[in-house]
C-alpha cells in the first residue's frame, strides 16, 4: 500500500498526517511536493491542513493549480481514497473533485478548538472504524470552513447519504447553533459521489494517538487502511 | 496592440450570507447611522493586459474570472474595461 502526503507551500499538517497515518496504520507515508507533475499510483493520498499560498484570493483556489493536483484529479479517477482535511478539503472543493464551497466562519473569527462530530455514514471508506451515528471529539482550526452548497446540490448530497460528519453537541444534537463556524445543514465532511474522495474540516491527525489526548481521529486513518488494504486484496 | 486595465469586481452571491458586511452594518448603525442601508463586502482585482480592443480584453479577463478569480459556487464576478496609457 503506498500513501501520500501532498506537500504545498504553506501547508502546516503535513508532518502531523504522516505522522498520524504512521502511528495508526504502522506504514509510512511519503511526502509529495506540489511541483510534481507525475507520481506514483498511490492508494491513498492525503491533502492536509494549513495555508497553502498564503490562503491568497481564496483557500485553496491557488494550490488547485499546482501541478500536482492534475495527478490526484488522475488518482481521484482511478479509485484510489483521497482525503483532504481543512485546507485539504478546500482544495478539493476548488479542484471540483466535491461539490460546494467553504465560506468564512459565520462569527468572522478563526477557531481553534475541540468540537463534537456525529458520524453521519459509517458505510464510507473513510468511517467504517466508527459507528453509525457514534459522537466523536475532534479538533477544528479554521477561519473559513463554513460549508456552502446550492440548494439542489444538499438534496443531492443528503438523497445519496454523503454527508458522512455533522457538527454536533456532545449528546448528538444536530441543532444549527452546533454547527462553530455556521456550516450549512452542519456540515463538517462530505464524500464524493463515488465515495473514494472525502473532504472534512476538522482535523482526525490531531487526536489521533492517546498522547495528544485521545484518538477519536484514529478511526479515519484506520477506516482508510481497512479500504485499501481490501482493494488490494488482504493488506499488501 | 493597446493597452486595457480591466477591474474584476467579485461578490458574494445574494444567496450566501456576508458576515463581514452584516458586521460594517451593524457598526453603521451603532454609529448612529439611522437609515436603512445594507451592506456587502467584496473585492476588485485589476488586470492590465493587452489586447486588440476593449471586447477582446474583455472576454479574456471573463474566461480568467469565471475560471479562477471568482468561485461561482459562491461569488458572481463584473467587469469594468478601461483603456490605459
Amino acid at each position: 500500500m503506498k500513501t501520500a502526503v501532498i506537500v504545498f507551500p504553506g501547508s502546516n499538517c503535513d508532518r502531523d498526517c504522516g505522522r498520524g497515518w504512521a502511528a495508526v496504520t504502522g506504514r509510512e507515508a511519503e511526502f509529495v511536493w506540489h511541483k510534481e507533475s507525475s507520481i506514483d499510483d498511490y492508494d491513498v493520498v492525503i491533502l492536509p491542513g494549513g495555508f497553502s499560498f498564503g490562503d491568497y484570493l481564496r483557500c485553496g483556489a491557488i494550490a488547485r493549480f499546482s501541478p500536482v493536483m492534475a495527478e490526484v484529479v488522475r488518482l481521484a479517477g482511478r479509485g484510489s481514497l483521497i482525503i483532504g482535511i481543512c485546507n485539504g478539503f478546500q482544495i478539493l472543493t476548488e479542484a471540483r473533485l466535491l461539490p460546494g464551497a467553504l465560506l468564512r466562519n459565520k462569527g468572522l473569527t478563526y477557531i481553534c478548538r475541540d468540537i463534537h462530530l456525529k458520524v453521519e455514514n459509517n458505510q464510507t471508506a473513510f468511517t467504517s472504524a466508527y459507528a453509525a451515528g457514534q459522537v466523536i471529539r475532534m479538533p477544528i482550526g479554521h477561519g473559513e470552513g463554513g460549508f456552502t452548497i446550492s440548494p439542489r446540490g444538499l438534496e443531492e448530497l443528503r438523497g445519496q447519504n454523503r454527508i458522512v460528519f455533522r457538527y454536533c453537541r456532545a449528546d448528538g444534537a444536530t441543532d444549527e447553533a452546533a454547527a462553530p463556524n455556521g456550516s450549512l445543514d452542519n456540515i463538517a465532511g462530505i464524500v464524493s459521489d463515488r465515495g473514494n474522495v472525502l473532504g472534512m474540516m476538522p482535523h482526525p491527525e490531531r487526536l489521533a494517538e492517546p498522547i495528544l489526548g485521545g484518538d477519536d481521529g484514529k478511526g479515519v486513518f484506520e477506516s482508510i487502511f481497512r479500504a485499501a488494504a481490501e482493494k488490494l486484496g488482504g493488506g499488501k | 496592440m493597446k493597452k486595457f486595465t480591466v477591474k474584476v469586481t467579485v461578490m458574494l452571491k445574494k444567496s450566501v450570507l456576508d458576515p463581514q458586511g452584516a458586521a460594517v452594518e451593524r457598526a453603521l448603525k451603532a454609529h448612529g447611522h439611522h437609515e436603512p442601508v445594507s451592506v456587502r463586502i467584496g473585492k476588485v482585482i485589476e488586470l492590465t493586459l493587452n489586447g486588440e480592443n476593449a471586447a477582446a480584453a474583455e472576454k479574456k479577463a471573463a474566461e480568467w474570472a469565471d475560471s479562477f478569480l471568482a468561485n461561482p459556487v459562491m461569488e458572481t464576478f463584473a467587469l469594468s474595461v478601461e483603456e490605459s496609457e
